[in-house]
């Protein structure tokens, strides 16, 4: 293909395409707007996106194999939900915090046994496992929306704590990001992951344990919301149930996708997911700072991400395979 | 003849002490007429959702009322999503358990009133709660929003003080619901009478805690100076106040919100130092407005869609400095004591 005469813009995937936009808005913003190229500006920045891209690095394991996990904003808010709803109820930490881990492995093994062996897609299974999950909880294990943490508790202390002035959820986006970095890109069943991703059958006919390393990733993906739960309780000192009922789902997948991880799986890593995070944190910090009402923020980040994704599908057409397999 | 006769003059004066005496006390024609107007109505609430405070404080104080006259309370969680309220409605209407008296917390100022049209034509009482909204219901019990904009204003000027930057921060709702619009629109009108008092930064939070946190920390880094925020809700608020303490202003940005009274989410937040100012909806008070006019309703004989009453609730900025054991109503005790009756 390079010698046909386009070799550069092979190169210029929607990853390219999505930081060259990112890099872009930040120079702008830097220049035009006062104080958002301030240190404590750039670290919010960072935080605004830290729970947005954990969640989004979850999502990033379970697309590149060919899946996609609608119920982990459900397995985020309600398991940190029902966690501090046993505290209120004066349940003993240590089990409390058992009963939820294992309700929460429980939901990602579930996810993974029906997609893997049951062979339902990916797209209804984990829909109807959110919805449980929400149902459930907010019916029958918590009485409220919004469930405070106990006074004193780790969570609260959790949220309090800074290094060198830096919130504690950019360290652990920061570490989680390089923990998959190197799951995905060192480990054997990271690299496995790709090639279930691209093509299930050849995988599993070269002798991948194709169908335990599914159950695998929506496991981590759940446990992935666990950690994005306790951070978000943990800043704001309560957990509101009604976050699943936003748009935060979309935004995860948006991060994933606008990174350039194909929902057609086999392609990605967290570089991806970083770029996206990057892009979105500093579109909404620059437009808040402009104080732009939030109808056209949404109208603005959607124009982005369809430019984005019109430049890819002109610069990388989709291939005959990817053609005859269809995406999710 | 003239013994008979006198007999039966003895008996009529016997029969009138013994009979209309008793009966003249007994016989206040109110309780009776009471009764059969009001036993076995039907009575639904649906609120934007079931799961905060203030829907649960309105089914609580609105149960143990309707209960007790003999009606039947019924309420439905849309749990935040319109389209499950439209739903609800619809389906109220048309069964066959049609309740008499419909109670809309709306979403915002269209999307139900079409339906509440249908409901008033099928002889269902719509009254609407909290929310306005573009109809005509039979009542409308709520806050006027724009008064309560007035006090949020008034209070963060007062804690701002005259000698400080007299920079204001909002956190606004969105730009469809009514609530905050008014509330807006209120907080503007104080603004225009104190020129020296600026908006530096009005975003939206949507009504979510972690947007109002990231959007409060870009205007705090913006405007390191703001003496006062307004969040247009204690809902999301506690957003605000995570980004007021990470940026080490607390005690120096004075916090000012609005909410349904309730305990933890109010007056507990004043009592830390949280919340500046709450301007709260005194919901037992609200609730029994409800209850009043739903009695009206139902034994005034007139057609549904007949009356259109406005009852504001009396709002009032809360302080720390001004709170009493009673400013809030306890959503805990509520439930211990429904847990109790079961």
């Amino acid at each position: 293909m390079n010698t046909i005469g386009w070799p550069n813009f092979r190169s210029l995937n929607q990853e390219g395409i999505v930081f060259a936009i990112a890099v872009v808005l930040f120079v702008a913003a830097a220049i035009g707007l006062p104080g958002f190229i301030d240190p404590n500006n750039l670290v919010a920045i960072v935080r605004s996106v830290s729970v947005l891209g954990i969640l989004a690095l979850g999502m990033a394991v379970v697309v590149i194999g060919r899946g996609i996990d609608l119920s982990a904003v459900a397995i985020m808010a309600m398991s940190v939900a029902w966690y501090l709803q046993l505290l209120n109820s004066g349940t003993p930490d240590g089990l409390a915090f058992a009963y939820v881990l294992a309700g929460v492995l429980a939901i990602g093994l579930l996810n993974g046994f029906l997609v893997a062996y049951a062979d339902v897609p990916a797209i209804f299974v984990t829909l109807a496992t959110g919805s449980f999950v929400f149902g459930y909880v907010r019916s029958q294990l918590i009485t409220q929306d919004a469930v405070p943490v106990p006074q004193g508790h780790w969570v609260e202390l959790l949220g309090g704590l800074r290094f060198l002035d830096v919130p504690i959820e950019v360290f652990v986006f920061a570490g989680l990001a390089f923990l998959f970095f190197l799951f995905l890109r060192y480990t054997k069943w990271g690299r496995y992951i790709y090639f279930a991703g691209d093509n299930p059958v050849a995988a599993r006919n070269i002798g991948i344990p194709v169908r335990p390393m599914l159950v695998l990733r929506y496991v981590l993906s759940a446990l992935v919301a666990l950690v994005a739960g306790l951070l978000t309780a943990a800043s704001l000192h309560s957990i509101n149930t009604r976050v699943v009922n936003s748009t935060l789902l979309y935004d995860i997948v948006l991060v994933a996708v606008i990174g350039g991880i194909g929902l057609s799986g086999g392609r990605g890593g967290v570089r991806n997911v970083l770029v996206g995070a990057a892009l979105i944190g500093i579109l909404l910090n620059a437009m808040t700072i402009i104080d732009i009402p939030l109808l056209y923020q949404n109208l603005i980040k959607a124009a982005i991400l369809l430019g984005a994704i019109i430049v890819d599908g002109i610069i990388n057409p989709r291939d005959e395979q990817t053609a005859q397999q269809g995406d999710i | 003849m003239k013994l008979i006769r006198t007999l039966m003059a003895a008996a009529t004066a016997l029969a009138v002490t013994a009979f209309v005496a008793p009966t003249f006390a007994a016989d206040d024609p109110g309780p009776a007429a009471y009764a059969q107007a009001l036993k076995g109505k039907r009575v639904m609430l649906v609120p934007l959702a079931m799961g905060f405070d203030l829907a649960q404080g309105w089914a609580h104080y609105l149960k143990t009322e309707v209960e007790a006259w003999g009606g039947v309370f019924e309420t439905r969680d849309p749990n935040w999503v319109v389209d499950a309220g439209a739903q609800a409605i619809t389906d109220a209407i048309s069964s066959d358990t049609r309740p008499d008296v419909l109670i809309i917390h709306a979403p915002d100022l269209n999307s139900y009133s079409k339906l509440m049209k249908k409901a008033q034509a099928a002889g269902t009482y719509v009254i609407l709660v909290d929310n306005p909204a573009n109809f005509p219901a039979d009542a409308f019990i709520g806050s006027d929003w724009d008064r309560l904009g007035q006090l949020e204003a008034e209070a963060a000027i007062k804690g701002c003080g005259p000698n400080s930057s007299k920079k204001i921060g909002l956190v606004q709702g969105d730009q469809a619901n009514s609530s905050s619009l008014y509330q807006y629109a209120g907080i503007m009108k104080v603004l225009e009478k104190n020129p020296d008092f600026k908006v530096v930064a009005k975003p939206d939070s949507n009504w979510d805690a972690t947007t109002s946190r990231n959007v409060t920390t870009t205007m705090l880094q913006q405007n390191p100076d703001i003496c006062s925020i307004i969040d247009f809700w204690d809902g999301d608020a506690t957003g605000a106040a995570a980004a007021i303490r990470d940026a080490k202003l607390d005690g120096k940005v004075f916090l000012v919100t609005t909410g349904g009274g309730e305990k933890a989410a109010d007056c507990d937040k004043l009592q830390d130092g949280t919340y500046g100012a709450v301007v709260m909806t005194d919901l037992a008070r609200q609730s029994g407005d409800m209850n009043a006019i739903i009695k009206f309703l139902l034994q005034s004989g007139q057609p549904a869609g007949t009356s259109h009453t406005y009852i504001y609730t009396l709002e009032k900025a809360t302080t720390k400095a001004d709170l009493k054991p009673d400013s809030c109503w306890d959503l805990k005790a509520l439930q211990a004591q429904a847990a109790a009756a079961k």
